[in-house]
């Protein structure tokens, strides 16, 4: 079937079976291979995206439910002027200095799920504690296999209170 | 090719359960596109998400209505929900992680009904209606009625679920939800309880327990409903809650958990619903 939707804040329009993934689409048809396959069965959050606002495994997705609707991958997080070079969201530039990645892999579905959830405002006046119990619960979803968690935390945590200071 | 129709209305769905009863009723996909590369590809899909005629939440006679294309998430955020019907609240917030919860659906969850569906309990516990329609007509069914064995229910091949209708619990009903798995966030559940507990002066007039993981499909501990009546609220129904159990349930060894395991933190579980905190 025909679709359009929008992709990053641009038209897309795609031919591709109805049952098609999401996740396929965005991979093969639009060549943005920023989001990643983990399991295929929606546990381990590699291929979240963003579909009309909501974090949402793309795996789960058929691509015909997508006509007219919006999607954001990690490759969109980033904010870009024409002529100038693009700037990385807070939680981005956190992960980095946080040194909140290792292999990689989960690490675009970490960032659109991070970025869901300090733009959302979740974690907003929350003290220190709370906020670390929030992230932890809110991305329970992503699944990293190198390591532990305590950096990607430390790096959500790091970007939400600089947003904070910046709206303050 | 696989057919794709999104109805515009409910009169247009169902007309299209009724001519092609195999085509796939698909909402938020948490169910049927796991591993969908290496399923069988449907002949056609309805395409239900964000359809309007089974959408929202609304509140009113006596009852809150939940329509079956409701996402756990709005289910978690529904404030009446969250007050009057804890233990579905408490249920959507351990449905898989944010990313499930913002696309699984009521209606998907009581159309498949798998034995740990984590909703389910709570729907048993709460006296959950069903509301089903087709070409035929609409009717309503118990959701106590609803399953009739492993991830099998009552809804025929042309049929739609519409909305979950909950009675509004009364003030001397006290509520509760405990789910226990490998890790509090999004786990599949060894055990999990919801129950509805009529209390006056102390001693319980009523109780409703919905139990999942124990048994091939979500259960209400019928025994253990039986054996509290009458009891002081506390370690007298407690333990009356515990032995009627213990003789009402027989759990399986899989891959998840043993036999013994998950009979011993039902009971616990079941038991914990009893006491005065």
């Amino acid at each position: 079937m025909k679709l359009e939707l929008e992709v990053n804040g641009a038209a897309a329009h795609v031919e591709a079976s109805p049952w098609k993934r999401l996740l396929d689409v965005l991979r093969e048809d639009l060549r943005l291979t920023g989001t990643k396959e983990g399991c295929g069965e929606g546990e381990c959050g590699a291929c979240t995206v963003m579909l009309d606002g909501e974090a949402v495994n793309s795996c789960l997705v058929a691509v015909g439910q997508c006509h007219g609707r919006k999607v954001v991958t990690v490759e969109g997080l980033a904010a870009q002027r024409a002529g100038e070079a693009e700037v990385l969201h807070a939680v981005q530039r956190a992960l980095v200095t946080c040194g909140g990645a290792q292999c990689g892999i989960c690490t675009p579905g970490i960032a659109v799920c991070a970025v869901h959830v300090v733009d959302s405002g979740a974690l907003h006046g929350a003290d220190d504690a709370t906020a670390r119990a929030k992230v932890r619960e809110l991305l329970a979803g992503n699944i990293c296999r190198c390591t532990g968690y305590q950096l990607i935390v430390d790096a959500v945590i790091a970007a939400a209170r600089e947003l904070e200071g910046a709206r303050s | 090719m696989t057919a794709y129709v999104r109805p515009r209305d409910l009169a247009e769905a169902l007309a299209l359960r009724a001519e092609h009863p195999d085509w796939m009723v698909l909402a938020g996909g948490t169910d049927l596109m796991v591993n969908a590369i290496h399923q069988k590809v449907p002949a056609g899909i309805v395409d239900l998400w964000r359809f309007a005629p089974i959408g929202g939440i609304t509140v009113g006679d006596g009852r809150i209505t939940i329509g079956a294309g409701a996402t756990w998430t709005e289910v978690e955020r529904h404030p009446a929900i969250r007050e009057k019907l804890a233990p579905l609240a408490l249920a959507a917030r351990e449905i898989g992680a944010l990313q499930i919860q913002a696309r699984g659906t009521v209606g998907g969850n009581v159309g498949t009904s798998s034995p740990v569906g984590d909703s389910l309990p709570a729907l048993l516990a709460l006296d959950c209606e069903l509301e089903v329609a087709s070409v035929r007509g609409h009717r309503r069914a118990p959701y106590s009625a609803w399953c009739t064995g492993y991830r099998t229910t009552q809804l025929a091949p042309d049929e739609l679920v519409i909305a979950a209708h909950l009675p509004l619990p009364g003030a001397n009903v006290r509520t509760a939800w405990r789910k226990v798995g490998t890790r509090r966030a999004q786990s599949i559940s060894k055990v999990m309880g919801a129950a509805a507990i009529e209390v006056d002066a102390g001693v319980v007039v009523s109780a409703r327990i919905g139990l999942g993981a124990v048994a091939n499909r979500p259960i209400r501990a019928t025994a253990v409903e039986e054996a509290v009546r009458g009891q002081r609220l506390g370690a007298q129904a407690a333990e009356a809650a515990r032995a009627a159990l213990r003789a009402s349930i027989a759990p399986i060894d899989d891959v998840r958990s043993t036999a013994a395991y998950r009979l011993e933190v039902a009971e616990n579980v079941v038991a914990r619903f009893f006491h005065v905190s």
